[in-house]
């Protein structure tokens, strides 16, 4: 049975999630341009672990004062399904997209995480032997020449347990509504720590389903339940109320449970705006996903 | 808490490397006066040289001119040491963890051969800070050595890992053989800076005087001195690495070994 927020119906269903693997990637630089713009390099193509291998965005921009070499930063989520592929990934995205960024450095965000991935001590390699070393404080980095001057980067990077795919379903009465509640909802969880929306924007439009119905090589196909234009057609089993024409889903990837519980909260509040008829979840009958959050319980 | 209070500065070198927190950690009173230290090739007890109060505990205050007590702090591993006065040759010879500070001046050998902990020296040192002992290969495995004042010869020999910053003027041969690790010079040094070095970074925040085997690279502020200067800061110690100040002059030595070591030296801006 729904219940109401802001005049909104909350579907009482809930959000699926699973286990993770994820490490933080402070990058910083002479700018918070540069430090964003080496950001958003490494966060592209990351929207999905299916198609992209991982999953990554930027959860915060920090302040000179919060970076380990006082410069301007960001703060970088990446998950992976395990470990091993974190790492390979990890060493790929920095490697071609932070190595290569004027005047940055690359530092690890979980320095307390006692399971390490090996990033610079594999990087550094590209110092073709003119690399060096420093131990700072218990840590290692290694100094990379470039025609630059020297890219500094950790050598290890803490992985830690994580859970992706978090979601809130936005059902609107047109696109335009779907998309400002979106929006609003987005701007909200971004204020969250320990969680990142990988998708464009924060937003999807193409939720999925797991395989397919007519291509067998397909590991994921459109969610047609939520597609209001397939809504009538034989075989459509629509979960669409008559008034909705358009959804759009919002995926949460968070370090840990508090930090996806948060951000759906203060989502699911800022996403009950005009035009929007119901907030629902995407899930698939608790029996993929070991982690459920139930959008009623998140009201309470 | 121990306090050790000495009676008398001894008459030649005492040796007590039973003053660490090791050692004392888990002792009664009784059973720390009773610890065996050597006046020469004599042994004696540590009452016969202190008063001691407290019992059981890693941390260690020793009071008065201790500039003739060797080994305070030898191969400590824990806890800590404050010495509020002078203390002796081969403080912290060997520690690898805790920490040492010491109000007045150390002397020769201050933690040498160590694999970690902290030692502060408010004021001068001697020779030979974190150097390898003779005939060894590898000095300073890690840690941070800080010294106030100024230290004398042979600052870091044969050092692998670990930052020594020294804040007043050294002698000569800083870095001698330097195998790795960092020695921040606040004052500059004298003679043979580096020589032989095969690794690690000697940085000064003054002119030197440069062997001839070291070559101009470039000038610029290192990325790692941000986090060394973040590191040092921390700990009461001025790193400059704000570009708009100015930036090091890195040169790469010592080519008669040859060696794959830096020497970074400080040029203020308009300089």
């Amino acid at each position: 049975m729904g219940r109401e927020l802001h005049g909104v119906e909350i579907v009482d269903t809930f959000a699926e999630a699973f286990d993770m693997r994820a490490s933080r990637v402070i990058i910083t630089a002479a700018s918070e341009g540069w430090a964003r713009t080496a950001a958003v390099s490494m966060t592209g193509f990351a929207t999905s672990v299916i198609g992209c291998k991982v999953e990554a965005g930027i959860e915060a921009m920090l302040p000179a004062s919060d970076t380990p070499d006082g410069r301007p930063g960001a703060s970088v989520l990446v998950f992976a399904f395990n470990a091993e592929g974190l790492s390979t990934r990890l060493v790929e995205r920095v490697g071609q997209t932070v190595l290569t960024c004027p005047t940055t450095a690359c530092f690890d965000g979980l320095p307390d995480a006692p399971e390490r991935a090996t990033v610079g001590g594999v990087l550094r390699h590209f110092g073709d032997k003119f690399q060096a070393s420093k131990v700072v404080d218990g840590r290692r980095y290694w100094r990379v020449p470039v025609m630059e001057g020297e890219f500094l980067v950790q050598e290890t990077f803490g992985t830690q347990s994580a859970i992706g795919g978090g979601n809130l379903l936005i059902l609107a009465k047109d696109q335009a509504a779907a998309l400002a509640a979106a929006e609003a909802s987005v701007d909200a969880m971004r204020q969250v720590r320990g969680v990142i929306l990988p998708f464009p924007g924060g937003i999807v439009r193409a939720g999925s389903k797991v395989g397919a119905k007519r291509y067998k090589n397909m590991t994921a196909s459109t969610n047609e339940a939520y597609c209001p234009t397939v809504r009538g057609r034989l075989g459509v089993a629509s979960e669409l109320p008559e008034t909705v024409n358009s959804v759009l889903e919002i995926v949460i990837d968070g370090v840990d449970r508090q930090a996806i519980e948060d951000a759906m909260r203060v989502g699911l509040d800022a996403a009950c705006g005009p035009g929007v008829v119901q907030i629902s979840a995407g899930n698939y009958g608790g029996k993929l996903g070991k982690h459920l959050f139930k959008l009623h319980d998140l009201l309470n | 808490m121990i306090t050790l209070t000495l009676k008398e500065q001894p008459s030649v070198p005492l040796e007590a490397e039973v003053l660490s927190p090791d050692v004392t950690a888990e002792l009664s009173n009784a059973a720390i006066r009773a610890l065996p230290v050597y006046l020469g090739k004599r042994q004696r007890r540590v009452e016969d040289f202190f008063d001691v109060d407290g019992a059981s505990s890693d941390q260690i205050t020793i009071k008065g001119d201790a500039s003739r007590v060797k080994w305070i702090g030898r191969a400590m591993t824990r806890g800590q040491i404050t010495v509020t006065g002078n203390a002796g040759m081969h403080l912290g010879a060997y520690m690898s963890g805790g920490a040492i500070d010491v109000s007045g001046n150390g002397s020769d050998w201050v933690g040498a051969e160590m694999s970690g902990g902290l030692i502060r020296i408010g004021g001068n040192a001697g020779g030979q800070i974190g150097a390898a002992y003779r005939g060894s290969n590898t000095g300073m495995r890690d840690g941070t050595i800080l010294v106030g004042g100024g230290a004398g010869l042979e600052v870091g020999m044969r050092m692998k890992r670990g930052i020594i910053a020294v804040r007043g003027p050294v002698r000569d041969f800083a870095g001698l053989q330097m195998r790795g690790g960092t020695i921040v010079l606040g004052s500059g040094a004298e003679l043979r800076t580096g020589a032989w070095m095969m690794r690690g970074t000697i940085i000064s925040l003054r002119h030197l005087p440069l062997m001839p085997t070291f070559l101009y690279s470039a000038t610029y502020v290192p990325g790692f001195l941000r986090i060394c200067s973040a590191y040092l800061d921390r700990l009461g110690f001025t790193l400059p690495c704000d570009e708009q100040e100015g930036a090091y002059r890195r040169y790469t030595g010592d080519t008669s070994v040859p060696g794959k070591g830096e020497i970074l030296i400080w040029v203020p801006r308009g300089a």
